[in-house]
């Protein structure tokens, strides 16, 4: 198919870059097959999950595969304390997402526009956070609890979960400010507007796929929360504790349905945010 | 002087909220490991180094166990997410966001189900060793569940992600022209591979180690789930100190030992290698 003429040309200065292509073809084939396996077995519990809130079980236990029913979805709500733990999960995600967006914006966006005596401890604290392991956390905030005499429950919860989310939502706001051109705060400036209603009309549009981001990570991270909550969780209970305490004795059919309601909803969340993204970037490049 | 005011006000109340929930329970953690009592007669301040040498011989195997957990499931985490990150960063073209939005599927389902699914899936007559079992395959008595395999491997399967993200971070940042400049310079694939892209990547292998050993070897879910009774963790330990016997000052002290082991690690190993691409990956 080649024409002679490149054939020759071919030949004579890079002869191994024919060569070289190919090889890598050959390899591609090899870790896109690979990839594609560890997709599957990442999403293998997924789909074992959805498929048995779906299984047609007679007791309490969820184990073999008895073929199809929608029960489980219509009897989701029957066990009560089931009901309750998802409720309390669901409630103290939102009260946190919002707390911790509105201060970790604030950090974020202090550590991105300005220099300080104390970033840098700032920075430190932020990264220990990150990167301290989870029991830590959790043994520490109820090592204080004990120790002021404070009873654990639904806000003692909600407190450990806004300490872990506000650095997430920060360093994702960080993350956008490095992009952030400070001229267009000053422009506003000049035009007339005060500090405040520059935030309000200048920067924080700018910031503000970084807070969508940052604060759907806060949500999530508080909904799926173990460890830390275990600890300073009291007698309350929430989806991932009742789950737990289940696996002793049989995970009911309605874990499931609720853990595909949730996924579903999360997927969900993350497709329109990317859509938004895309079309404002659309809208961006066509004015 | 309003000016040099303005970023002290933005982070006051995060700020604060970290330091009152975040840096004094550390304190607070350390006098209570301090304290001596149990919970019937009252604890007291008697400043006892004691419980420390008490915990670390009595829980060394644990310790051990978790430290060495870790560390399997970091290297396990290495090899299966290298290659993985390696193909998508060069070869995933316009579906590399799609290829990540897979890999981080697992994240929308609560931890806890995740490990319940492979308790599940690893039933002794379960959906993989029953059919096995039935074909003469496996014999009668095989089992997976309560052995170390299973507990690393949930490990592996949880944390496999967090080591995916930033050798891709890595490898994306990679300028192309670099490599097509080594071979044009008629360095072979190994070569290019060897003396290119290891070293430029090996920042984000460096975070990844970070992300996944710390709450692999601190994890003790995956061995309450899927481990026995010989593949109790530090973790398990501490768990059943604080929450069922409400030994606090003793709890206290194994958290405090664990905390001080990772935390100096982190620290030198950041020391070394800087923070910011654990930031950037957790950012990403």
């Amino acid at each position: 198919m080649t024409p002679p003429l490149v054939e020759e040309d071919a030949r004579q200065p890079t002869p191994h870059r024919r060569r070289t292509r190919r090889v890598r073809d050959e390899r591609g084939w090899a870790l896109r097959a690979y990839t594609w396996i560890v997709i599957a077995w990442l999403s293998l519990p997924i789909l074992v999950m959805v498929l048995f809130g779906f299984n047609d079980t007679s007791g309490k236990f969820n184990f073999v595969w008895q073929g199809w029913t929608l029960r489980w979805y219509r009897e989701l709500f029957d066990i009560n304390d089931l009901t309750t733990a998802l409720s309390n999960s669901l409630s103290i995600a939102v009260i946190v997402t919002v707390a911790s967006a509105l201060m970790g914006t604030l950090i974020g966006y202090a550590m991105g526009r300005h220099n300080f005596r104390g970033k840098g401890m700032l920075n430190v604290v932020l990264f220990a956070n990150l990167a301290a392991p989870e029991i830590a956390m959790g043994t520490g905030l109820l090592s204080l609890f004990l120790t002021l005499g404070i009873p654990r429950g639904y806000w003692t919860v909600v407190i450990a979960h806004i300490m872990f989310c506000i650095v997430y939502v920060a360093i994702t706001v960080q993350a956008r400010m490095a992009s952030y051109d400070r001229s267009l705060e000053e422009a506003a400036q000049d035009l007339g507007a005060g500090p405040f209603t520059t935030f309000r009309l200048v920067t924080l549009p700018i910031l503000m796929p970084g807070v969508i981001a940052g604060s759907l990570l806060a949500f999530a991270l508080s909904i799926d929360d173990f460890i830390i909550t275990e600890f300073n969780a009291g007698s309350t209970q929430t989806f991932p504790l009742w789950v737990y305490g289940s696996s002793r004795v049989g995970t009911p059919p309605q874990v499931n349905v609720m853990g595909t309601l949730v996924f579903a909803f999360g997927i969900a969340l993350v497709l329109i945010n990317t859509a938004v993204l895309r079309r404002q970037r659309r809208k961006v490049m066509v004015s | 002087m309003r000016r040099r005011l303005a970023p002290y006000l933005l982070i006051l109340p995060g700020g604060l909220w970290l330091l009152i929930f975040f840096v004094v329970p550390m304190v607070a953690m350390v006098s209570v490991s301090l304290q001596s009592g149990s919970l019937e007669s009252g604890f007291s301040q008697t400043f006892s180094v004691g419980t420390y040498a008490d915990m670390i011989s009595t829980y060394s195997t644990q310790l051990v166990r978790s430290l060495v957990y870790g560390a399997v499931c970091t290297v396990i985490t290495i090899v299966l997410a290298y290659p993985m990150a390696y193909w998508i960063a060069f070869n995933g073209g316009r579906h590399k966001s799609t290829y990540l939005f897979l890999i981080l599927l697992p994240f929308f389902v609560t931890f806890v189900i995740r490990t319940i699914s492979w308790q599940f899936l690893l039933a002794d007559n379960g959906l993989v060793l029953g059919p096995l079992k039935n074909l003469g395959v496996l014999p009668e008595n095989f089992h997976v569940l309560a052995t170390s395999t299973a507990v690393i491997g949930g490990l592996v399967y949880n944390f496999l992600p967090f080591m995916v993200l930033p050798i891709y971070v890595a490898l994306e940042r990679i300028d192309k022209v670099l490599v097509e400049a080594a071979s044009d310079l008629y360095a072979s694939k190994v070569e290019v591979f060897r003396r290119v892209v290891l070293p430029l990547s090996l920042p984000g292998v460096f975070a990844g180690v970070i992300l996944t050993f710390v709450p692999a070897a601190a994890d003790y879910v995956n061995a309450t789930i899927l481990g026995g009774s010989g593949q109790v963790m530090i973790g398990n330990i501490i768990e059943t100190l604080y929450l069922t016997n409400s030994q606090y000052p003793q709890a206290a002290a194994l958290s405090s030992i664990l905390l001080a082991a990772l935390l100096i690690g982190i620290f030198a190993y950041a020391r070394v290698l800087g923070t910011k691409d654990v930031m950037d990956a957790s950012a990403g």
